[in-house]
């Protein structure tokens, strides 16, 4: 029970009931969907950049608590950071999840984002924290991939 | 009479288990009886002349009997193993479907199919040419006569129907579409999955001309199906999986197959499977279907009539209760699934969540997912209040969030 009010705290229920990255925005950079075929989960992200900095982030779809919240507080962390930030970031949050990385110092540039540090007592949730992530690392991946050419 | 005494799994943990329309649990009468198949009887059937491996085919062949009493069937041989419902109904896919079907047929299949009696026909489909078309649901969650009368044409020669649903446990008419298919002249598949854990089949009786079940939702181990089919069909179709057992003389270049039952076996089957399920079909004759209908009835209607007093759930099941069996799907208005079904499971309740292999249900429900209690004869109303409790329970870390 103590793992589940930790999960279901007001920082994840507020950002997957009400988040104000849900929108579409009008002009992006890259789009990209992401899908959990086994839950239903679908998200798409859309990214916009101001050079090599990520100036703006928005979501749609649809999910349960955790793939949402977990999608908004992602956007809320990446906001503004460097293409090089973010993809340290998203690095950091999977590495947490698998339990990986645990030095305090290290996950502190999570931010909010640490919240999800105990979704591995719930394996069954791992897959719907982790959408958004594996989402934007496909971003990130294909932007480098363009950048190459 | 307690049966949850008779199940391990239910006496060690202190779960409630809801979800047994995915797998139900097994009596000891059933894990003793694998048990004894290894320490007493275990060798290849089919394969030695020695006294052990004959052992095994006798009790091998003597399940295949006692299916064949179970569900009525005019023939011993019409009983073919398969691995699940899944791959029967892959076997009629590949061994009817692609040879009998060609372009302009039809092929009708019901809305609320389980994707196992759906993925193959689409493939069917997509090969042959022929139409793929559903028979949907009314606002009752039921198929109408209409339904029934206008989708299946003197064009459809393959209707593959579920007893019953496995989301919205609606008992679907099956005798009334055998009777209009056959007059079409069509063959019928019922998916027997969901309704023979809980109601007697008779096969002469519906007269459907296949039927297929998995053994791991009436008490039996996992990894066990049947495929029910007319002797005469049967017969006119070609193996689905070649190898060994399935052959009478294999040349360099040419093979005879081995007459029914075993031309549709290939290799070396799930024998321990089969034991168990024949020992699930004792246990459930000594409590007598009667009875498991009257204990479930009494479950089902005490969880609708808890259920419906939570103003905060949609429930999406017919009214009428007769023909409604042990499955109920519902949502907490606002809230997903899978988050209620975690807090359930925080409170040991274990309920399914997701689309239950059933996509297209969903988009016709307009949805993408629900949660699903299924209940069998061993649970009781205490189970069904602690469901209720955590879902209220669930609905209270909810309510000050949900947004609409």
């Amino acid at each position: 029970m103590d793992d589940l009010n930790d999960i279901y705290n007001d920082l994840i229920m507020e950002h997957s009931m009400n988040s104000c990255h849900k929108k579409k925005l009008g002009k992006c950079d890259f789009c990209q969907m992401g899908h959990n075929p086994n839950c239903g989960d679908e998200i798409s992200l859309e990214i916009k950049l101001n050079g090599n900095v990520i100036e703006n982030l928005a979501f749609t779809g649809h999910g349960c608590a955790i793939s949402q919240a977990s999608t908004s507080i992602m956007i809320d962390t990446l906001i503004g950071k460097s293409i090089e930030e973010a993809k340290e970031i998203v690095q950091t949050f999977i590495e947490m999840i698998k339990r990986e990385e645990t030095n305090e110092e290290n996950l502190k540039k999570l931010e909010d984002a640490i919240a999800f540090r105990n979704i591995c007592n719930m394996p069954a949730r791992v897959k719907c924290a982790l959408l958004a992530w594996h989402t934007i690392e496909d971003i990130l991946k294909e932007k480098e991939a363009k950048n190459e050419k | 009479m307690n049966l949850k005494q008779d199940f391990p799994l239910l006496q060690n943990s202190k779960i409630t288990y809801l979800d047994s329309g995915a797998t139900s649990q097994k009596p000891l009468q059933v894990i003793h009886a694998v048990q004894e198949f290894y320490e007493k009887y275990n060798a290849n059937p089919h394969r030695g002349a020695y006294t052990l491996s004959m052992e095994a085919t006798e009790i091998y062949e003597n399940t295949r009997q006692k299916i064949a009493h179970f569900i009525n069937s005019k023939h011993t041989e019409e009983i073919i193993f398969s691995k699940n419902a899944t791959e029967a109904l892959n076997l009629l896919a590949y061994s009817y479907g692609m040879e009998n079907l060609k372009n302009g047929d039809e092929i009708v299949l019901s809305i609320m199919e389980h994707h196992s009696n759906l993925v193959p026909w689409q493939k069917v489909s997509k090969v042959t040419g022929a139409n793929l078309k559903y028979m949907y649901i009314g606002s009752d969650f039921e198929i109408a006569d209409e339904e029934i009368e206008t989708k299946i044409t003197d064009q459809t020669k393959i209707v593959g129907i579920t007893h019953v649903s496995n989301v919205l446990g609606t008992i679907n008419n099956v005798k009334k579409i055998i009777k209009h298919a056959h007059k079409k002249g069509a063959v019928v598949i019922v998916d027997a999955s969901q309704s023979i854990p809980h109601m007697k089949i008779d096969v002469q009786d519906l007269d459907c001309d296949f039927l297929v079940f998995s053994g791991h939702k009436m008490l039996a181990p996992l990894g066990i199906g049947v495929l029910y089919g007319k002797r005469e069909l049967l017969n006119q179709m070609n193996p689905f999986l070649m190898g060994g057992d399935m052959i009478e003389y294999v040349y360099e270049q040419e093979t005879t197959f081995a007459p029914l039952p075993n031309k549709f076996e290939a290799g070396t089957q799930n024998v321990e499977g089969v034991i168990g399920l024949g020992a699930a079909i004792d246990y459930i004759e000594k409590i007598g279907y009667d009875t498991i209908q009257e204990i479930e009835k009494e479950i089902v209607s005490y969880a609708r009539q808890e259920l419906s007093k939570l103003d905060y759930l949609t429930l999406y099941l017919t009214p009428n209760e007769a023909n409604h069996s042990g499955v109920i799907s519902f949502n907490i208005k606002g809230v997903h699934p899978h988050d209620v079904a975690s807090i359930l499971d925080s409170q040991n309740v274990c309920i399914r969540s997701g689309n239950h292999c059933a996509q297209p249900l969903m988009r016709f429900l307009g949805i993408d997912s629900t949660c699903r209690a299924s209940f069998y004869f061993y649970n009781d109303k205490e189970d069904v209040d602690r469901l209720v409790w955590a879902l209220k329970k669930a609905y209270e870390m909810f309510k000050k969030y949900i947004t609409k």
